[in-house]
């Protein structure tokens, strides 16, 4: 058998100014052909103006079992939210 | 389904008892709805059980292009020509999102496409059927597609993440294609009373093969009951079949035509329909690869493969001698 193409990622950033956004993968043999690929496999009806695509191989994501350490700091600082200041109903533009 | 009666390789359902801590707590984040992504744990019976049945479903996509693409070249005008192109790009993309979401979970794509070729998995039993007039592109995308819209709206909220992702995208392609389908058979049907007599044939072919997309009575599989359990199968075979049924029916009646099947009635104590006994020998003997078409549908996909090798090598010497040459300049 012989080299399969490698992976990439493919980002997309639709019309209305958001983020790039993960929209699947694809194989390409190099970045070129990964771009024209994502054109014909995910903006087929208008869903994006502009696309990133990114090797697999080289994403590093954060392990399921970090997500303790990583993540649970923040849920006893609820000060971060606006909601957590009770304000005076009189007061406005806050 | 595009994915029928996918061996989960358990012998019984597996309850609290027989699980070990790891398994419990992998079944209580799927109880409480929580999606499972590709690098958290799993059972390896959920993982396998996931490949073959994303895999299935790929190959569906992708052998369903033969069918259709056998009427691009003869459409009968060029905005159905236009149209039907649009519809197989469609199903080529489908199988593309599939065939990833299925890698996520550590297999190559060469080794699905390898498996495929080899016989060792499936794709729809409906693909094996031939498309002889052109209403049959009409009648494969109401029924075919409307059959795997019924099958894949609950997919979107299944327990693993790449999958469920991948069938929202779809279900958002899907209802073109069973449009076209309809508007195909709607022309036919206003026409002349040869064109109409062929929406007929045509619903006269794909009725009962459409029926045994869903796949054999689900009382008899433990396979059903473990993947409705990992909710990789959220509605049961008899459920979907019933409800492609009460829906497909009516819009039958609106074109004029009628399916092939004498005991088909409105039932007004359950309110649904009746219909007749489904040949399941033929659902089986298509299964086993003797269907109209099985032969030729993966001699293609083979062959397409096969001449498509020196594209493929040539694509990465030229990635390769670019990648040589940009070193070569930077050193």
């Amino acid at each position: 058998m012989s080299t399969e193409w490698p992976l990439w990622e493919i980002f997309i950033r639709s019309m209305h100014g958001l983020a790039h956004k993960h929209v699947g993968s694809l194989h390409a043999p190099d970045a070129e052909m990964a771009i024209k690929n994502a054109r014909d496999v995910y903006t087929r009806r208008n869903e994006g103006v502009s696309i990133w695509a990114v090797r697999s191989a080289d994403i590093h994501a954060s392990a399921p079992g970090d997500r303790g350490p990583l993540f649970e700091p923040a849920n006893d600082k609820v000060y971060r939210h606006p909601t957590f200041f009770p304000m005076p109903e009189e007061v406005k533009h806050l | 389904m595009y994915a029928q009666m996918v061996d989960t390789g358990v012998r019984k359902v597996q309850d609290a008892a027989d699980m070990t801590p790891d398994e419990a707590a992998f079944q209580a984040r799927i109880d409480a709805d929580v999606k499972i992504e590709p690098k958290d744990w799993m059972p390896e019976a959920y993982r396998r059980t996931l490949v073959r049945q994303i895999q299935q479903h790929a190959h569906s996509e992708i052998v369903g292009m033969l069918p259709e693409g056998n009427w691009i070249g003869r459409a009968p005008s060029l905005k159905r020509k236009a149209i039907l192109m649009a519809k197989v790009q469609d199903e080529g993309g489908h199988g593309l999102y599939l065939y990833s979401a299925a890698e996520t979970l550590g297999v190559s794509r060469d080794q699905l496409v390898a498996d495929l070729h080899a016989g060792k998995v499936k794709y729809s039993s409906i693909f094996n059927y031939p498309t002889l007039s052109w209403a049959d592109i009409g009648a494969i995308g109401w029924l075919v597609d409307g059959a795997a819209i019924m099958n894949q709206i609950p997919l979107c909220r299944c327990s693993f993440g790449p999958y469920a992702r991948a069938m929202i995208r779809i279900c958002k392609e899907e209802s073109f294609h069973q449009r076209q389908g309809y508007d195909i058979l709607l022309a036919l049907c206003r026409g002349t009373p040869e064109q109409k007599a062929m929406a007929q044939d045509a619903l006269n072919r794909w009725w009962w093969p459409s029926l045994m997309m869903f796949g054999p009575p689900d009382a008899e599989s433990v396979h059903s009951a473990q993947s409705a359990k990992w909710k990789i199968k959220l509605l049961s075979n008899d459920e979907l079949r019933q409800r492609f049924v009460d829906q497909t029916v009516p819009q039958a009646d609106h074109l004029g035509i009628t399916m092939p099947d004498p005991l088909l009635k409105w039932n007004a104590d359950t309110g649904h329909y009746d219909f007749g006994p489904i040949d399941w020998n033929e659902f089986h003997q298509v299964l086993k690869g003797n269907g109209p078409c099985n032969r030729e549908r993966l001699r293609a996909r083979v062959k397409a493969w096969e001449d498509g090798a020196w594209v493929r090598d040539a694509a990465v010497a030229h990635a390769e001698k670019r990648a040589a040459r940009a070193a070569k300049v930077a050193a």
